[in-house]
């Protein structure tokens, strides 16, 4: 078959003709994947309130309750176990990663208790700041958040002598450890927030 | 039946896209800090590299020369889109790896320069072979290049540990490392490639 000529009328048919069906292909895939990732995201959601949150009996994604605080939004999933409130697991954020965003969710006893965390999403060097997902549950030392209570213990970095920090940094990311924690402290800061809403 | 051995062959080796044609260097650099996300990313660059070849192959009589790079450009877009729907939904853990470097594809010059310079030329089985074979070299090249970072950096081999990661030199797995772990090994192809 020859090759057509460059002349506008073939052009703009030719790439028109070819847009329109690369159009109509991407409709079909996305119509066909649109339920599957709207899926897999919940289900990565409901996975990590069940790991970080005290067992709970309600459905904290329907009694979920969102704070906006200087232009991050936190998210709290209360946990309840009949009518008592036994905890949360709460998705928190900080702009201070070393490179951007650090998103986490971490889970609340009542008391302010830290019982477990995860990693949702982070920009930090591989090998070095990504440690965060195991660093921080290590009970190596004093790395770890588990079991300390949030409104009593200082959660900073050793290296913050003025912060009395109690959390040993990850070894060469300390900006990244800095971040975590941050993001850390503004999750319980979101969860008394919540706690406030409920006595009012 | 031998041609077609020749095309795959002469991706993978004589022409291979990154260690002899030095393309794709973004992606190469960006996305080996580990052996398998090598693979990974490799694996999906000879998928959209297969398709686009295929399909430009068919398309080529009825596009016009003076706007053949935009049709390719819609091609090569629209198999990288559907196949980071289809990562998203089915391979949550490859998203959560490769995430951006997956659009990326798009702007790989692999990719756009197979196009051009094999695929508007040749009929759709010579250019799928063609796809395979630069797929293949690509995928090795990657995965090469992501073990020897990751052993080096971290002591471990697709995450199986070898030695220690103490004794590892963090600074291969970081942006430096990938361009003196590349560089070592071009070089060493090249040596290789003289001694015939």
């Amino acid at each position: 078959m020859k090759k057509l000529q460059s002349t506008l009328p073939i052009m703009v048919m030719s790439l028109g003709l070819i847009t329109l069906i690369a159009g109509a292909m991407l409709g079909v895939v996305y119509y066909i994947t649109k339920e599957p990732i709207a899926q897999m995201a919940h289900e990565t959601q409901v996975a990590a309130i069940r790991n970080v949150a005290p067992e709970f009996t309600n459905d904290p994604e329907a009694d979920k309750w969102t704070w906006e605080n200087e232009g991050l939004t936190y998210v709290v999933y209360p946990a309840y176990n009949g009518d008592k409130l036994v905890g949360a697991a709460v998705e928190s954020a900080t702009m201070s990663g070393f490179s951007g965003e650090v998103r986490i969710m971490c889970g609340f006893e009542a008391d302010g208790t830290i019982r477990n965390y995860e990693v949702l999403s982070h920009a930090e060097t591989p090998g070095l700041g990504s440690k965060m997902a195991t660093w921080f549950c290590d009970p190596t030392g004093s790395r770890s958040v588990i079991g300390k209570n949030a409104e009593t213990a200082s959660l900073y970095v050793t290296k913050d002598a003025d912060k009395n920090g109690e959390i040993e940094a990850i070894t060469a990311a300390t900006i990244s450890s800095r971040a975590f924690l941050e993001a850390m402290r503004n999750a319980y800061e979101a969860f008394k927030q919540y706690g406030q809403t409920l006595k009012n | 039946m031998a041609n077609k051995w020749k095309l795959i062959y002469n991706g993978i080796i004589p022409g291979n896209p990154v260690l002899v044609l030095l393309l794709g260097m973004c992606a190469t650099l960006g996305t080996t800090s580990s052996a398998m996300n090598g693979l990974m990313m490799g694996i999906a660059t000879m998928v959209v590299l297969i398709c686009s070849n295929a399909v430009i192959s068919m398309i080529k009589s009825v596009v016009p020369d003076k706007v053949r790079i935009p049709a390719y450009i819609v091609v090569i877009a629209s198999f990288v889109t559907m196949l980071q729907l289809i990562i998203n939904a089915y391979l949550p853990a490859l998203n959560a790896t490769l995430g951006i470097f997956i659009p990326l594809i798009v702007v790989n010059c692999i990719l756009l320069g197979r196009a051009e310079a094999f695929a508007g030329k040749n009929g759709v089985v010579d250019s799928i072979c063609d796809g395979l074979g630069c797929g293949i070299g690509f995928t090795f090249a990657l995965t090469l290049l992501g073990a020897v970072r990751e052993l080096l950096g971290t002591g471990r081999l697709f995450d199986c540990v070898i030695y220690p990661e103490d004794y590892g030199m963090l600074l291969f797995v970081l942006a430096p490392g990938a361009f003196l772990a590349l560089g070592y090994l071009i070089a060493i192809v090249n040596k290789l490639r003289n001694l015939k």
